[in-house]
């Protein structure tokens, strides 16, 4: 998509989506969660977010119309576009594309032709997500993010990469790797450093990170073996009185841990300003206040930039200033410079990422809490492609969007699969084990405190239908499970072929997912879905 | 079980009365005698079930271990430093073998 | 997700009445008192094999850990000498999610409680 394309757009201009001058005497600029998109791409944002507890019907757990009301954006504009799911493949032909790591540039440079002394974050999920990246160890991601012009970052899929390549990039990093929550498993001592501070504006700015805290879980924890993460609230909580005993006036934590983690922490460690939420992919007009603290969610895959101009002085933060940027590839200029480092880096991969597999005809996005159309193709291309009776696909929240019609590339299905532990194992599996799948991720999802929960989405399952009561207990969320073939429930104690991807546990045997679905859209050709009601939801 | 390594972080100095904290290690299965091998027989139970710390053989820490503490047994526990001294460190072994370390700590 | 189901079958697992007996066996019959001891443990293990637990009592002689859904509630007891302070921590098997629980044996020989919930989780999946 070349800029002027997207003909919605037409009298938009940079300095319109960038904003007035800067405020205030200190700036931050946040982006998170890019998986390894260097390319400007489409991404539909869940029509299903489901809240529970404290959190149900609060943001970001608010979808569609509701959240253009909560916001007062006009359905059908812009925003509307950028923020939200309704007539997602009509408004992007109007709207075109968004992000790119050349218009992020372009954005950066003008945030710091105004103020130059703008601390830049990363909020993580930055290396992993693409051909290139997974091709490169994450070396494009690196080498992209220096020229940017990052100053601190913090962490989740950057440990998949492993503890060697982690080490080595980190070594090698001109800005700190912060994770005041990461230890070494052994001796239990911090393992990375916790915090940096900056002075800008003539006030110190205390930046603490927070990694994922559960990716010993959520991710393999043999390829990092010797670290421990968690929540560690009394940490933070002395952490922050850390800075603020070495001066800090502004604290900012740039997270990982996911919205509805860092709201409860905001609501129980005093003294944070500004969190800086990653993980769980939220994208917010505006901050979201717990007490004093500003939660601020820029989104993901690059479709946004978050620019926070503070008022500070020695006593602390007196006002707060926040826009969320929508990245629209063709209204900002793409950077030449990273233009050019973008290209260098896909050029030898030039003929891969543009092989075309196939076309689709239906949609293709990947967020919503219990499925999503590209998990829909994957899933039949595992249970046709391993002849399995039932798959199941990880409730990723990374991976963009294709339109109907679209032809799709290489380069598309790594974006939705590129991982290092994509091996498509079959195996077999008892009614009874199917339903403690479902109910132990369920409670990753659904658990009402939110320290408990992990910040993907539910297990995507094909050839079995469920319900599931969200507001439930751990053990009784999910019932009526039904084998879709047959019609009949699923008996506990029968064995079913299951083939699924991405198993945490070292050494699990299978073709990598990517060659399970390319194999599955060349020969379907072109991509249609059914429409896709076998989880029914109750609770909400 | 010659590999059997203990290890401990003590700080070398201290102020008198100062609150220290010591790190312990220890390399060791910790067999439950609940596993089975895969001709199915029990593999019997082989654990540390005992650790003590002393200085100038005065009793500070101990800990009586059952199978459900993990392999390589870690403890980390505090004593206040009157004065310069040997904290002497022993693991009992199921299998009769005592394993042992000290360090000096002294008070300047 | 959809990970780590590969676990092979459940071993039997101990009854609450188990632990109980365990820390009635600790206290000598008495009911241990709330409050004044502090447990700290993961809210979900990154490795049921490995879960880190801390425990501290001021005060206290002795501190008992039970882990109330193992196949044998007995974790591990702590003495504390007059030099020691009455904290320890250490690592602990837990076969499933369950409650950890310290009884503290103070030294006016008095006993308290405390019990957390850790979660032993499949894992898998990710935003
Ligand atoms: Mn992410
Ligand atoms: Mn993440």
């Amino acid at each position: 998509s070349g800029r002027g394309l997207a003909q919605g757009l037409s009298g938009m201009t940079e300095e319109a989506l960038i904003g007035g001058p800067a405020g205030g005497n200190v700036s931050l600029i946040h982006v998170t969660d890019m998986h390894a998109q260097l390319m400007p791409v489409w991404f539909r944002e869940p029509s299903i977010n489901l809240g529970v507890g404290a959190a149900a019907g609060q943001p970001p757990h608010v979808t569609g119309e509701d959240f253009l009301r909560l916001y007062g954006i006009e359905p059908r504009s812009p925003m509307a576009y950028a923020l939200s799911s309704a007539d997602f493949a009509a408004l992007a032909r109007d709207y075109g594309r968004m992000g790119g790591m050349d218009r992020i540039a372009t954005v950066v440079k003008r945030l710091r032709a105004e103020r130059p002394d703008a601390i830049l974050l990363d909020g993580g999920d930055t290396w992993q997500g693409s051909l290139t990246a997974l091709r490169t160890n994450g070396q494009d991601m690196v080498d992209a993010m220096n020229l940017l012009g990052v100053d601190a970052m913090t962490s989740h899929w950057e440990f998949t990469l492993g503890i060697d390549r982690v080490t080595e990039i980190v070594d090698a990093l001109p800005f700190p790797f912060l994770g005041a929550n990461i230890y070494d498993a052994e001796w239990d001592e911090p393992a990375y450093e916790p915090y940096k501070l900056f002075e800008r504006g003539g006030v110190q700015v205390a930046v603490i990170g927070q990694a994922f805290p559960y990716l010993p879980i959520a991710n393999p924890r043999w390829m990092f073996p010797n670290l421990s993460f968690g929540v560690r609230e009394e940490r933070m909580a002395e952490v922050v009185e850390e800075v603020r005993a070495e001066g800090a006036s502004v604290v900012v934590l740039l997270s990982h841990n996911g919205f509805d983690v860092d709201r409860k922490l905001a609501s129980r460690v005093p003294g944070i300003d500004v969190i800086l939420c990653g993980h769980t992919h939220d994208a917010l007009p505006e901050p979201l206040m717990v007490g004093d603290t500003a939660l601020i969610a820029s989104g993901s895959n690059g479709k946004f930039l978050s620019r926070v101009d503070i008022d500070a002085d020695a006593s602390g933060v007196k006002a707060l200033r926040h826009r969320l940027i929508p990245i629209f590839a063709d209204v900002i200029a793409p950077d030449p410079e990273m233009a050019a480092l973008v290209a260098g880096h896909r050029a030898p991969f030039a003929a891969e990422l543009s092989e075309v597999l196939g076309e689709t005809e239906a949609l293709l996005y990947r967020r919503g809490n219990f499925n999503g159309t590209f998990d829909d193709l994957i899933l039949q291309a595992l249970m046709t492609e391993r002849d399995a009776e039932i798959a199941l696909s990880p409730g990723f929240r990374w991976g963009p969007s294709l339109l109907p019609g679209d032809r799709i590339t290489k380069e598309d299905l790594y974006n939705a699969t590129a991982m290092s532990y994509p091996a498509a194992y079959r195996s077999e599996m008892t009614g009874e084990t199917l339903h403690v799948i479902l109910e132990d991720v369920a409670d990753n999802l659904f658990n009402p405190d939110p320290y408990y929960q992990q910040g993907g989405d539910m297990v995507r399952v094909g050839g079995m239908g469920y319900r599931i009561d969200v507001s439930a207990p751990m053990g009784s969320r999910i019932t009526d499970m039904t084998h879709l073939a047959s019609g009949e429930p699923i008996d506990p104690a029968r064995s079913y072929t299951v083939a699924g991807w991405a198993s945490v546990n070292e050494g699990t045997d299978g073709p990598p997912i990517w060659d399970v679905v390319e194999a599955h859209i060349r020969s379907v050709g072109s991509v249609t879905l059914q429409e896709n009601d076998s989880v029914k939801v109750t609770g909400a | 079980m010659a590999s059997i390594k203990p290890r401990v972080k003590a700080p070398k100095t201290a102020s008198a009365g100062e609150v220290v904290s010591i790190k312990t290690l220890i390399s060791h299965p910790m067999e439950s005698g609940q596993r089975k091998d895969k001709d199915g027989a029990t593999i019997p139970r082989q654990i540390i079930n005992k650790f003590t710390a002393t200085f100038n053989g005065a009793m500070v820490f101990a800990c009586d271990l059952e199978p459900s503490v993990s392999a390589n047994p870690y403890f980390e526990f505090q004593m206040t430093v009157p004065e310069t001294g040997v904290l002497a460190f022993e693991w009992v072994d199921d299998d009769g073998s005592i394993y042992t370390d000290e360090k000096t700590i002294t008070v300047a | 997700a959809a990970a780590a189901f590969a676990a092979s079958g459940l071993p039997a697992f101990a009854t609450a009445d188990a632990a109980q007996e365990a820390v009635m066996a600790f206290t000598g019959g008495v009911a241990p008192g709330e409050g004044g001891v502090t447990l700290t443990t993961p809210e979900i293990a990154e490795n049921g094999g490995t879960v880190p637990v801390e425990v501290a009592a001021e005060g206290a002689a002795a501190i008992l850990v039970l882990a109330a859904g193992n196949p044998s509630p007995g974790v591990a007891t702590f003495h504390f000498g007059p030099l020691g302070v009455a904290m320890a921590s250490t690592r602990i098997r837990l076969a499933r999610t369950q409650d950890v629980i310290a009884v503290a044996k103070m030294s006016d020989g008095s006993f308290r409680q405390a019990s957390n919930t850790v979660k032993v989780t499949i894992g898998g999946c990710g935003g």
